[in-house]
């Protein structure tokens, strides 16, 4: 059967500037939806804005940004723009502080939802005939539902495998010849490492063709390592619970950044200290506003997340703008002695040499009153391991590389492959066992 | 001239050369000779044994980190001195060794080393008519 290129073609393909009427449309719609919300109609009254205020997408500038905290100050249900008789779903993303957050769906926001990841995957060439195996956690994680909604309403077999049990999942892989898997990187790395170890090759055993990743900061080199692993294109997702979940943003065949669906969201990038817009090319916080949300629209929210808007047109023809992968998350930033690091700089160097596996683990300590770095890095199976020098000399490069990225002088650690944590979830790369003042 | 040698690298964690020496002994592999280079973050095993091709399986198909390589075998008469004058002569003939080891077998004295240049070693070898061991007459000699 043949199909169109794209799953929703008038929006996909709209111009920038229908996309931008749009926009001011949707947003004028939402800030009057947003005066039923408690926490808004008060925001709203503090600074004197009304609905006739937006004009254009530009003036979203006038509106307070919103953040994680005031959706901890408004649990569970005080930000919500409907009553909760017009609610049918609920996720939850637990907190490590303070309560967690919540976000509640209605059941047209549960479609849109559906339709924007279906959106995803058509675009990088799911059809109804494929199956579709997700090794998402269900439940209260959006990667679970919000997939398997959206599998399920472009047309495809959806498997709603779930998290972990590696050898059912490749079982399952081969039975049910599964064409598109959605996981986590580290996940679909472990899926490889067992295959192996049962003798399955994935382009011989498998029909695996597609695979959706996210959820987890990775490398280019990393995905390009677990494409050569599979057989398979992998194909870079950005969701977020706040933000529905999974299908704000997904990169097209091109694999050059992520279009995220304007229609839905309106995208700024803003300076994460002055929070003044920066230019199109510059990393900064994404802020996201959402513009096709009923239940619990939010305005200007502070994802914490860093990247940058790529420059220019995409060949694919779709003109929504493009997210470059996240650079790590404000959160996770490491300060160790006073110097900014994220995992994912460390990530990068370490992919470069051939001699690693992917799996490391970064460990932070307090010795002698001074605060040290440690990476652990995997050797990867098969390399010489008779050469002291060789190694010795491996090591010290790391070293050094890693000190040209991060501007601090770490000690390397070479372990044997399989002798670091392997977490059936999101790996563990960073451990602070620093003392705490 | 060469004999097979297993070299694994190990962590500096307790148990970790004593699962190795069980894969090996489970499976029947009788150990010949054995040395270990450590710092202090890791080690370096090298294990000559009979069958060494089988024992490089096994402990790869474990997940061991395990390389197969070639080093020299040098046999020594059970004299005083032999293996003195043995390394006087790489020294004198500019040959740089990467490491070495000897040990006793049935009587029979065997340094074991490895060096980045072996083609010169085995020059070295047959102009000064030092007598080396061929692996097949090591598991012969147990
Ligand atoms: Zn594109």
């Amino acid at each position: 059967m043949s199909y169109g290129e794209y799953y929703n073609p008038e929006i996909e393909t709209l111009s920038r500037s229908g996309i931008g009427a749009l926009q001011a449309e949707r947003l004028r719609a939402t800030v009057r939806h947003c005066m039923n919300s408690p926490f808004y109609a008060k925001r709203f009254k503090e600074c004197g804005l009304t609905p006739d205020d937006i004009k254009s997408p530009a003036d979203i500038t006038k509106i307070p940004f919103t953040t994680k905290q005031d959706l901890r100050d408004t649990y569970p249900f005080g930000i919500a723009s409907v009553p909760l008789d017009k609610c049918v779903r609920l996720h939850s993303s637990s907190g490590t502080t303070g309560n967690p957050t919540v976000v509640l769906h209605s059941a047209r926001d549960l479609d849109n939802w559906s339709t924007a990841v279906a959106r995803c995957l058509w675009m990088v060439g799911c059809r109804p005939e494929d199956v579709f195996q997700n090794t998402s956690g269900y439940g209260m994680f959006t990667g679970g539902l919000g997939f398997q909604y959206g599998a399920e309403k472009l047309g495809m077999l959806t498997v709603p495998a779930g998290a972990g049990n590696t050898l059912r999942q490749i079982k399952f892989f081969t039975d049910l010849r599964t064409t598109v898997v959605h996981a986590i990187p580290s996940y679909a790395a472990r899926i490889f490492e067992v295959m192996q170890q049962q003798g399955i090759d994935p382009r011989r055993d498998t029909a695996l063709r597609i695979l959706a990743i996210g959820a987890e900061p990775h490398s280019a080199d990393t995905r390009k390592r677990i494409e050569d692993m599979l057989g398979v294109k992998a194909y870079n997702s950005f969701g977020m619970s706040e933000m529905c979940g999974p299908g704000v943003a997904f990169e097209c065949k091109e694999q050059n950044g992520m279009h995220i669906w304007e229609d839905y969201y309106i995208v700024e990038i803003v300076d994460p200290v002055t929070l003044e817009p920066v230019p199109d090319g510059e990393v900064g916080e994404l802020v996201l506003t959402t513009i096709n949300r009923e239940a619990m629209p939010l305005l200007r929210y502070r994802t914490r997340d860093l990247t940058r808007i790529l420059p220019g047109e995409c060949p694919c023809g779709r003109k929504h703008k493009r997210l470059d992968r996240m650079k790590g998350r404000s959160d996770d930033m490491i300060i160790l002695r006073g110097v900014n690091i994220f995992p994912i700089q460390i990530e990068t160097v370490l992919m470069g040499y051939e001699e690693l596996a992917s799996d490391y683990l970064i460990t932070l300590e307090t010795l002698d009153d001074n605060d040290f770095m440690t990476v652990d890095v995997e050797l990867r199976e098969g390399i010489n391991v008779d050469d002291y020098n060789r190694l010795l000399k491996l090591e010290k490069d790391i070293v050094r590389r890693l000190h040209d990225e991060i501007l601090i002088t770490p000690k390397v650690r070479l372990v044997p492959k399989g002798s670091l944590p392997v977490s059936e979830g999101k790996a563990v790369r960073v451990k602070d066992l620093r003392k705490q003042y | 001239m060469t004999v097979h040698q297993l070299s694994i690298f190990l962590e500096n964690r307790s148990g970790t050369l004593v699962k190795v020496l069980k894969l090996l002994k489970d499976q029947g592999i009788q150990l010949i000779a054995s040395t270990i280079a450590d710092t202090a973050e890791y080690g370096i095993c090298r294990i000559i044994c009979s069958e060494p091709v089988r024992a490089f399986d096994i402990l790869r198909d474990a997940g061991v980190a395990v390389s197969l390589c070639e080093v020299f075998a040098l046999e020594l008469d059970d004299e005083p001195g032999r293996a003195a004058d043995a390394i006087g002569i790489f020294a004198a003939e500019g040959l740089s060794i990467a490491y070495l080891y000897s040990f006793l077998l049935n009587g029979k004295g065997v340094l074991i080393f490895r060096t980045d240049n072996a083609d010169k070693a085995r020059d070295v070898i047959k102009r000064n008519t030092l007598s080396f061991i061929p692996e097949k007459d090591l598991s012969k000699l147990l």
